[in-house]
């Protein structure tokens, strides 16, 4: 919900760059121009974390360890940290840092780079996301599709339930309650032979409750918008135009139908990377899985601002090249796209 | 949300027979039974909301605050319908004071929204040119980031409570707004009355502050519904998260993250919470849903 | 002469909707013979897109053919099961719609919406097909054909698009071809070029044309017989010079009464009459037509007038019949409908 109402309508103004008329030669030229943008966009999260953090009232070793440190500790990790210095130089030193890929050390482990932190958890939120991605895509298109064909018989009104569901209700409370039903509930019923795991990361039936609780809202997201643009292109006059010339149905929806309706589905995704992305901070919580999602809320819990800034800067590089991928494909399935 | 935008531009606040729009538009909501539902609920939320201090003081419910670790845990009873927590605080009442702080939270932050968003819209769209343009940059950045973790990193970085939950809540989120406020601006500018007040010697601004609200009452209503109940999840993670309203207070993500800690001994601790958001926010959607098609006027024959 | 091409008899295509069930086609019967050029002429609402519909079994949602045959050659059209139809759809009968700029797959090429028309039947192999949408598109008059089969929908212009159309339409040789209001969506030259094309066709190919339209010039310019609908009914069905001449329904008469003084562009527009067509959940009794009719006695409330024969080949639905209303009464109304018709556009140019 948080982010249904943000992403889609993003898309406009970003496919709004002005790129010079030719479709083919000028698509290098657009990706150019368009990963050029990250940079400022890049730069303007950077900033505004940086800043917000460094200006923040309180010193970040105030609650390390939950007790107050001496007064020389806290000079020589100020040290350390570079903290002493004027916060415009700290600023320029991160900048150039930020440009090899150093993110600094962890104010919270003290002795890891927050490179090796991201490092290491990252492939965690990628297993979760890519399993959930691989949901999210053939079941939301599909319930979305096959409602549409359905219109008003029982199999539209349990698909539209369910994607009203799945959009209104917050993953935090679908996690739990999977958890409260698979884990508690099955554990109970079955005296403790058949129960799924309440957390931990595992290659195995670890995985179930978190994916599912991760892919309920974007399947929904996708489903309501599948199911309206296959109900739109459905009563357009070209669908009509399929039937008179005798096609088979098959060849209507697959050909006429989808590869309509699919075009706004597409621009969907953009939005569902976010979903993942915010997805997984709660679901990490929730399931407490050591992915990156719960690396940067224990940040945020003990305000290591180094890791913080890493960790919001990879978020925001992941959506953003999330939705140049989309905008990419956009051009390619429509023809009607002139990049401009 | 951009259909609606589109269709009450032709709204006319002084003509009695626009006014007739607005009474169809609660024709046709009213005819969505389950827009009616979540109308139904919510009211009954607000009344609960409402009601919850004077049913402590008339000794029906328990004071939310009040601990009695002898009593941890207890099951449903007659002192404690629903129970009590891990402090032996009676949960039936924690929940309906958590209804007073996600309710209020959820409708003061709109207010928030409807300034902040309404002036930058409002600005934006009148001076257009260079302060558009950038408004408009600042929206796509903003697009790219997901809010809840901007809303993260601020509170990592207030030291929370309800006031710094509320702020931090009121400087995300106001974006959708300014975006449709000053797309309404843009067009009523555009308008030969604007052009016609300006020859006439009188502020343009003032025409449009005049015309801008008929016009963009209706989306700009079904904007505020969708956003409570964001904000009520938004509350919801992050005191879950233990980053937003502090303990004792019971809010409903206080009770989530209290309720967690004891979800496989006592997994009604944390149902009662979960559902009373999912309630809630589902109810809000349903009211959302219909008022959009209610206003949206390709319903309309 | 030969068994017709097609026979449709007491058709009825109701619409079941909440408000009540609409008569759309409300006991509708005539033939057209093998290449015949045959006009469908009424007001929107008259039911002659509907007619249109049923003939090839596209009624849409919630409307359904209630009763009647549509006989084309010696099969039953409304009793076929589905693949039947499908194999009947652009092989025995095609369409071309009103709308040239919304009727195309907007994403998918020009040439393979043509090509797919073919291979959708067995009249041709898959090879022959892919062969004949270059000539096909030259048939139709499209300059660069060899190029112009790659470009999308899009790529073309309104009247390429209606002629891309007629194109995919002829491209199964059926022998019917129905053009609903082929040319209201283009602008005055190329509805010309597309009617020429349309003439031609028919004289080249051999293809009968049902023609749906609201242009009484058209009908005049390319058709042999004209059926007149109101309110799901035929009210006067015969040969155009015949009707032309010597219309005998009210409603045919007042169509006809504004074509000398108009440009074609504006046909549409100037085919009014007073009054509003009638309400298909609520028609009056009697003669439908009756509310709006300036010659009407007392029986036309009562008693709905048959189709009945009025001369040599032409029938009307009506119980006065224009030859029996005096000449001083019709120049009469004509001043009436003249003047009101100058206030209506002052009217209609106050809101452009």
């Amino acid at each position: 919900m948080a982010a249904a109402t943000k992403g889609a309508p993003a898309r406009g103004a970003l496919l709004s760059i002005k790129i010079p008329r030719g479709r083919g030669a000028s698509l290098g030229l657009y990706i150019a121009r368009r990963i050029l943008w990250l940079i400022p966009v890049l730069l303007f999260v950077i900033t505004i974390t940086f800043f917000m953090a460094h200006l923040a009232p309180g010193s970040p070793w105030d609650k390390a360890g939950g007790r107050q440190l001496s007064a020389s500790v806290v000079a020589n990790l100020n040290l350390k940290y570079g903290l002493n210095q004027p916060l415009w130089v700290q600023y320029g030193k991160y900048l150039l840092n930020v440009t090899h890929m150093d993110f600094g050390l962890s104010y919270q482990y003290q002795n890891q780079t927050v490179m090796s932190i991201i490092l290491e958890s990252w492939p965690v939120t990628a297993v979760n996301g890519a399993l959930a991605f691989l949901l999210i895509v053939p079941l939301g298109i599909g319930i979305g599709v096959i409602a549409a064909l359905r219109q008003n018989t029982w199999v539209d009104f349990v698909a539209v339930g369910f994607s009203t569901f799945g959009a209104s209700v917050p993953n935090l409370i679908i996690g739990i309650l999977l958890i409260i039903v698979f884990s508690v509930g099955a554990y109970r019923v079955t005296g403790g032979n058949v129960f799924l795991p309440t957390g931990g990361f595992g290659l195995d039936q670890h995985l179930i409750l978190p994916v599912i609780t991760l892919a309920v809202l974007p399947i929904a997201f996708i489903a309501r918008l599948t199911r309206s643009s296959t109900l739109d292109v459905l009563r357009q006059d070209y669908i009509r135009t399929a039937w008179a010339k005798g096609l088979k149905e098959r060849l209507v929806v697959m050909k006429h139908v989808l590869k309509n309706s699919l075009i706004p589905v597409v621009t969907a995704l953009g939005p569902t990377f976010a979903f993942l992305v915010t997805g997984s901070v709660i679901v990490e919580s929730v399931f407490a899985i050591p992915g990156i999602g719960r690396t940067f809320v224990t940040a945020v819990q003990s305000r290591d601002y180094p890791l913080i800034l890493a960790t919001t800067v990879l978020f925001a590089l992941v959506v953003a090249l999330a939705n140049l991928v989309v905008d990419l494909l956009y051009v390619v399935i429509d023809p009607r796209v002139r990049l401009s | 949300m951009a259909a609606p935008a589109i269709a009450l531009e032709q709204i006319d606040w002084e003509n009695p027979e626009q006014i007739g729009l607005w009474k169809d538009a609660w024709q046709r909501f009213r005819r969505n039974p389950i827009a009616v539902l979540g109308l139904v609920i919510i009211g009954i939320l607000v009344l609960i909301a409402l009601l919850a201090p004077v049913m402590v003081a008339l000794h029906l419910i328990a004071d939310p605050l009040e601990q009695n670790v002898a009593n941890s845990y207890a099951s449903f009873s007659l002192k404690h319908p629903l129970g009590t927590d891990y402090l032996g605080r009676d949960l039936l009442s924690r929940v309906m004071y958590g209804a007073r702080i996600s309710l209020s939270l959820g409708i003061l932050v709109q207010v928030v929204y409807l300034l902040i968003g309404g002036s930058i819209g409002l600005l934006s769209g009148y001076f257009g040119g260079r302060i558009d343009n950038l408004f408009m940059r600042f929206v796509d950045v903003w697009y790219a980031f997901p809010d809840l973790l901007f809303i993260l990193v601020v509170m990592s970085i207030l030291s929370p409570s309800l006031i710094t939950l509320f702020l931090a809540l009121g400087i995300v989120g106001w974006v959708d707004l300014a975006r449709l406020i000053r797309g309404q601006t843009l067009s009523i500018k555009e308008k030969e009355y604007v052009e016609g007040a300006r020859a006439a010697g009188s502020s343009p601004m003032k025409i449009i502050l005049k015309h801008l609200l008929p016009n963009s009452l209706g989306p700009i209503i079904v904007s505020l519904t969708f956003g409570i109940p964001r904000v009520i999840f938004l509350e919801a993670v992050l005191s879950y998260l233990g980053v937003g309203i502090r303990p004792p207070t019971p809010s409903w993500g206080v009770m989530l993250q209290d309720g967690y800690q004891a979800i496989f001994s006592y997994p009604h601790q944390v149902f009662i919470p979960a559902v009373a958001i999912a309630i809630t926010m589902l109810s809000f959607s349903f009211i959302g849903d219909g008022l959009r098609d209610a206003l949206d006027p390709r319903m309309r024959r | 002469m030969a068994a017709p091409l097609l026979r449709v008899e007491d058709l009825r295509t109701q619409f079941f909707t909440s408000r009540g069930i609409v008569r759309a086609v409300d006991g509708v019967s005539f033939h057209i013979n093998r290449g015949e050029t045959v006009a469908i002429v009424g007001e929107s609402g008259s039911g002659k897109t509907m007619t249109a519909f049923s003939i090839l079994r596209l009624v849409p949602d919630p409307g359904r053919i209630v009763s009647g045959k549509i006989m084309f050659k010696d099969r039953d059209v409304v009793t076929m099961d589905s693949e039947e139809v499908r194999e009947y759809r652009g092989n025995d009968v095609a369409m071309i719609f009103q709308d040239p700029m919304t009727s195309m797959n907007p994403v998918t090429k020009v040439g393979v919406q043509i090509d797919e028309a073919m291979t959708a039947h067995e009249r041709f192999s898959i090879k022959e097909a892919a062969a004949r949408v270059i000539p096909l598109l030259k048939q139709v008059r499209i300059p660069a054909a060899e190029q112009r089969v790659k470009d999308y929908p899009h790529q073309f212009s309104g009247g390429m698009r209606q002629r891309a159309m007629i194109a995919m339409g002829l491209s199964n040789e059926p022998e019917l071809l129905i053009a609903d209001e082929p040319t209201t969506a283009l602008d005055v030259t190329v509805q010309a070029q597309i009617i020429q094309l349309l003439k031609t066709l028919n004289r080249e190919v051999g293809a009968a044309i049902i023609l749906i339209t609201h242009n009484m010039a058209l009908v005049a310019s390319m058709c042999q017989r004209v059926i007149v609908m109101y309110s799901g009914r035929i009210v006067e069905e015969g040969p155009v010079d015949q009707i032309f001449e010597n219309p005998q329904h009210p409603y045919t008469w007042s169509l006809l009464r504004s074509v000398p003084r108009i440009d074609v562009a504006r046909a549409e527009r100037l085919v009014s009459i007073r009054g509003l067509p009638p309400d298909l959940m609520r028609l009056p009794p009697g003669c439908k037509f009756h509310p709006r009719c300036r010659f009407k006695v007392e029986r036309c409330e009562r008693e709905e007038p048959p189709l009945a024969e009025v001369a040599p080949d032409q029938e009307a639905r009506c119980w006065v019949l224009m030859r029996n209303v005096p000449e001083e009464k019709r120049e009469e109304t004509k001043a009436a409908e003249v003047s009101k018709e100058a206030a209506a556009e002052l009217k209609q140019a106050d809101k452009a």
